[in-house]
């Protein structure tokens, strides 16, 4: 896999994983054109399409695209799967994901990725595994900040927004 | 919601997003933005060392802001302090943005690195983790200098943790493709392999993906993984659905890992082993059959997961290519995903079948589903799976299906979207080009094309047209009348009006007969279109204009009124100023001979001439010109095949001599069209000449005034040309230096050199017998049917001696040079007098268009994306051939190497098979060429496919070739 992009319905771009050196400009044009190409797409559409000498393979879940770039040989099929795993640890991880705990807790979603792959190729594929090993960083992460909260003194209130559900 | 707590640690992370997110408006944003970072960047400059939990707030926010698509240009040392931060969260927020926005700024990449490298050592698997992550995000050649040696280490040792394992192997692949030569395998192949064998379905699943790309570029070194990935796989495929616990994906066991697994075998040649093979043929059978079975979930990512199995297991089948019953299988499950319901599937069922058309086993199979791919093309609501169906159908297309498959695409192209249609026009023409029986259907199909997508029809189909229409006198008239109609329309492309222009000015003759068409209204008609068109066209009308006035003098009146006209006389384009002023004066002076001669119908084009060889051919031929070149210096350079300009400038460049071809010549350079005869073109290449003292004979027929001028080598005494010329010819394709030839009396050896375009060879005369030979002249010419555009100019440096002692040895050099492509080899002839008798024979040199190659040395990655480059039907040739001679790898080689190309090592992921590059040099043009050769040594078959830029090419080598092997 050379990228993945996650965008919203209006365009704004919520993640973007590069595993090709490409530059800064590069990486925001390409980003513009798919971003562009996929939301001009209908609902029924086939997932894949031709895109430069790649195959761009892409799904949406409510108001969210999941965009993946791929070489020649790689299985589209697989790919989509490969997309609908990661939706599954996002979901599973913040409970009936939306955009919004992705928009507020971006970094958790790009360690999440990370667990799930790296270098454009699966590392893990259970699930169990991957939650496993992102639990155990926020326990870590929790011994911290519980001092840090005892330390500033507020706790956060969590974003009260309408929440959208992953379908399945 | 327990998880979200869980990250908002930073509660000012999450106000400033809230923030960012109410801006109603750009300015706004970029305002809080830019406060922000005048906050951040004053904490940072402070007096007060901020606390870790602040900074990873800051850098946090920092990445934030980049992500949104803002530059960031400091931080950056603020995180790298992050990293060596004991608390686990700081360090991770440090390299996520390490991650994300590393530059390289040297200074920083040695404190990254030296951070990374303590968290490698410290042993805690978390932390390992954390830092190869980072070095797979990054993947900098800096990185890979400081790791590359480290992390095979990491892998492969016994105590290192599942996770950390699974980490490394893909840090490893990432560190790899960037930076190959300094990821040294060596002593850890075997164990990397062996990772296949893992208990962990996770570090199987990692390691797969290192393995494959390892394997394609060191298939040797890898190639114990095939046994290991066949029992894997047959393992995973024979499991019941729950064996493999959380790594069953929706009642399908292990699919990421079945597809690499999958995948893995493609960079390999069938198993030899017949035990492994049985196993795998087994596996891939089992898959097949599971399509059959009903699904165990109606979810929609079981039917994913399990095709994907299927489609990679398809790909595997069709990349070994020999197992006709599987293939078989194969095409048929398509079949069914053609009319599935799910449009992924159908996209993926054409695409996949594309590749199976090319199989010899299959290709029959595909041919069935002609009707459904059809109907695809026409109802699917998804343009890219129209498009994936119209690829298929011009890869199913073949002689028995052209007419309705090009009638099908001609019928869609009405409809279709226009962000294919120039490519389907492209894909309408070679067909309807390639598959021509009858050329009056040629002819309409593309003035079809024209009419129904004329702003896609780029100037090389309409050249092509003219091209076919001009070579073959049996579908002028047909051409004429059609573009007649056509021109009738009261609104026609442009395009149109080009080639009818062309079409009449050439051959309006041919339907003036009929009243309806007299030459009156044939001009009438095309000069009724005139004022709508571009400069470029009414430059050729004009042209088209002239030629009737030699046509048709009863138009003269007419034509010169209107070239007299101020619109055309004074017209502000030059161009068009010139033709006016020019034609004008040509039509009152010239007589009606210089006339006719000057505006000749055009001679047959040349298989594809380039703009300098048409300007040397004017530098040799001064007497042949007999009116100087109307616009001469003014389009230099310009035309290339044949374009509509060409009329009066080369009318008048060849003036007469022309030759219709014989109606087998294939002027298409196309595979398919007319059998291959010695001479495939009939405007041959090659021109030779010999400046001998010895041989008077030879320079007056040689010597070629004209290009089309057409002249037999000398043969008062028709010499024998031995029977064997041709095998002589294919002795030397690979050689340079041997014996040319032997009988009792004399022997001819032969010592060659080649560099570009030129060449040297010696020939060296030995006289066998104790008499002397007398009158010995030599005399190298080229056959009588090929000459026009030479192709190479053999000069005798230095004459023979007329006379050859008993027993004595005579050398002569010539020297050679290739101006453009050519497939005949030059002719030697030798005569003398051996007591009394008269010795005549015939041979032909062997001088092959691939003594021109330079090698040319490239990558995997280069090569297959110029092999996609050169993808048109007509650029490749290919043939499979019984060996004839040994299969042994070195041997191989040497011929190859023999060849003159460079023989590329780990490109091709079978390592069975062969690949060399290299260009052809000519003096007019260089010609890439790319060979694949794939043995099959049961089979004791060879399967060569060569792609090249010119097409003819392809053909030559591809000829030559096959003797070969």
């Amino acid at each position: 896999m050379q990228f993945m992009l996650l965008f919203s319905r209006q365009g704004k771009l919520r993640l973007q994983k590069w595993y090709v050196p490409l530059s800064d400009k590069e990486k925001k044009k390409i980003t513009r054109e798919l971003v562009q190409t996929v939301l001009a797409r209908k609902p029924k559409m086939c997932s894949f399409l031709e895109w430069r000498d790649l195959k761009v393979v892409y799904k949406r879940y409510a108001s969210l695209y999941f965009c993946c770039a791929i070489e020649h040989q790689d299985n589209e099929l697989i790919t989509l799967e490969i997309i609908h795993r990661y939706v599954e640890l996002l979901d599973k991880y913040f409970g009936s994901v939306c955009e919004l705990d992705i928009i507020f807790n971006f970094e958790k979603a790009y360690f999440i990725l990370d667990e799930f792959l790296l270098g454009g190729e699966p590392q893990e594929t259970s699930k169990k595994t991957v939650l496993k090993a992102i639990e155990q960083a926020d326990l870590l992460q929790e011994n911290v900040d519980f001092q840090m909260r005892l330390f500033a003194g507020t706790v956060c209130e969590s974003p009260n927004n309408p929440r959208c559900s992953v379908e399945h | 919601m327990p998880a979200v707590s869980k990250g908002d640690g930073m509660r000012g992370l999450a106000v400033f997003i809230s923030d960012i997110r109410n801006c109603k408006s750009k300015e706004a944003e970029i305002k809080r933005i830019n406060k922000e970072l005048a906050n951040i960047r004053s904490k940072f400059k402070g007096d007060k060392a901020l606390d870790g939990y602040s900074k990873k707030k800051y850098v946090c926010k920092l990445l934030f802001i980049f992500l949104l698509g803002h530059d960031i240009d400091f931080g950056h040392m603020e995180a790298v302090n992050l990293l060596s931060s004991n608390k686990y969260t700081e360090k991770q927020i440090g390299y996520l943005f390490i991650s994300v926005l590393v530059n390289s700024n040297s200074e920083l990449i040695r404190l990254i690195n030296n951070a990374i490298k303590n968290d490698l050592s410290s042993r805690n698997p978390t932390f390992m983790c954390l830092a190869l992550h980072c070095i797979a995000n990054v993947g900098s050649r800096e990185m890979a200098e400081a790791f590359a040696s480290e992390i095979p280490r990491i892998l492969v040792a016994g105590d290192t943790m599942d996770s950390v394992k699974q980490s490394a192997a893909l840090c490893l692949l990432r560190l790899y493709k960037t930076s190959p030569d300094l990821v040294l395998m060596g002593e850890w192949t075997s164990r990397v392999v062996h990772l296949l064998n893992d208990q962990h379905m996770g570090v199987v699943t990692a390691a797969i993906s290192l393995i494959t790309c390892l394997s394609q570029k060191n298939p040797d070194e890898f190639k114990t993984c095939v046994s290991l990935a066949v029992s894997r796989l047959s393992r995973i495929v024979s499991s019941a659905s729950t064996d493999l616990q959380d790594y069953t994906y929706y009642f399908v066991p292990a699919p990421w890992l079945s597809c690499k697994l999958l995948r893995l075998l493609q960079c390999y040649p069938p198993p030899e082993d017949g035990a492994v093979k049985g196993r795998l043929v087994e596996c891939l059978e089992t898959i097949l059959n599971k399509a059959q079975e009903p699904p165990k979930s109606k979810k929609v990512q079981h039917s994913n997961a399990k095709n994907a199995i299927l489609f990679e297991a398809i790909s595997l089948i069709i990349h070994y290519d020999s197992e006709p019953n599987l293939l078989v299988r194969a095409c048929n499950q398509l079949g069914q995903f053609l009319q599935h319901r799910e449009t992924n599937l159908r996209y993926l069922a054409l695409e996949s079948m594309c590749t199976l058309a090319s199989s010899e086993f299959s290709h029959e199979a595909v041919k069935t589903h002609i009707e459904t791919v059809i109907n695809a093309l026409k109802t699917e609501r998804d343009v890219s799976v129209r498009q994936r169906a119209a690829d298929l159908l011009y890869a199913m297309c073949d002689r028995s299906n052209a007419k309705q498959i090009v009638a099908e695409m001609l019928s869609y192209l009405e409809t279709a979207d226009y962000s294919i249609r120039e490519e389907m026009v492209l894909k309408v023409a070679i067909l309807a080009e390639k598959y021509a029986v009858d050329y009056s259907w040629y002819v309409d199909t593309i003035l079809n094309l024209i009419r129904i997508a004329g702003d896609y029809v780029s100037e090389e189909v309409w050249y092509r047209v003219i091209q076919i229409v001009i070579n073959r006198d049996d579908v002028q008239g047909y051409a004429a009348k059609t573009v007649f109609e056509a021109l009738q329309a009261p609104a026609c492309h442009e395009n149109m009006v080009k080639v009818g222009g062309y079409i009449l000015g050439e051959f309006g003759n041919l339907i003036a007969g009929d009243p309806r068409s007299s030459p009156l209204v044939q001009f009438n008609l095309l000069h009724s279109k005139f004022h709508l068109c571009s400069v470029p066209t009414r430059a050729l009308l004009l042209s088209a204009y002239i030629k009737f006035i030699n046509l048709f003098p009863e138009t003269k009146a007419t034509i010169q009124e209107v070239l007299r006209c101020d619109s055309q006389i004074r017209n502000s384009d030059v161009e068009l100023q010139q033709r006016a002023v020019e034609y004008l004066k040509l039509s009152s002076i010239a007589s009606t001979d210089v006339l006719a001669t000057v505006l000749e119908e055009m001679p047959p084009f040349p298989e594809r001439e380039s703009s300098i060889l048409a300007k040397l051919k004017k530098k040799k031929g001064p007497g042949a010109v007999s009116v100087p070149d109307l616009e001469d210096g003014k389009r230099e350079g310009g035309e290339l095949n044949g374009g509509g300009e060409r009329g009066p400038d080369s009318a008048a460049m060849s003036a007469s001599n022309a030759s219709t071809p014989s109606p087998s010549a294939d002027l298409l350079g196309m595979r398919s069209a007319a059998p291959m005869s010695a001479a495939p073109t009939s405007a041959g290449s090659l021109l030779v000449d010999v400046f001998s003292e010895a041989g008077p004979a030879a320079p007056s027929a040689a010597v070629n005034d004209d290009g089309f001028l057409s002249s037999a080598p000398p043969s008062e005494d028709p010499a024998t040309l031995l029977s064997e010329a041709d095998e002589l010819l294919n002795k030397f394709v690979c050689k340079n230096n041997g014996v040319l030839f032997e009988n009792q009396l004399l022997q001819i050896g032969i010592k060659s050199e080649y560099r570009q375009n030129l060449g040297r060879m010696y020939l060296f005369y030995g006289n066998k017998t104790s008499v002397q030979f007398a009158s010995f002249t030599t005399t190298v010419s080229c056959p009588g049917e090929l000459q026009s555009h030479i192709l190479s100019i053999l000069r005798a440096t230095k004459p023979v001696e007329p006379v050859v002692e008993g027993g004595a040895q005579i050398q002569q050099v010539l020297n050679i040079e290739c101006l453009t492509d050519f497939s005949e080899a030059p002719l030697l002839n030798i005569k003398f007098r051996y007591g009394g008798a008269l010795q005549n024979l015939s041979l032909k040199l062997p001088v092959t268009i691939n003594k021109f190659f330079q090698p040319t040395e490239m990558t995997s990655h280069d090569f297959f994306q110029r092999w996609k480059q050169l993808s048109q039907p007509q650029q490749e040739a290919q043939k499979i051939f019984k060996a004839n001679h040994s299969m042994d790898t070195e041997v191989l080689k040497a011929k190859l190497l023999g060849l003159g190309t460079a023989l590329l090592d780990d490109v091709d992921p079978n390592p069975e098979n062969y690949v060399c590059a290299g260009v052809i040099q000519t003096k007019g043009q260089q010609v890439g060429c790319l060979l694949r050769l794939e043995p099959n040594g049961q089979a004791q078959m060879y399967r060569l496919t060569l792609r090249c830029s010119k097409d003819s090419v392809s053909l030559r080598l591809c000829e030559l070739l096959a003797q070969q092997f």
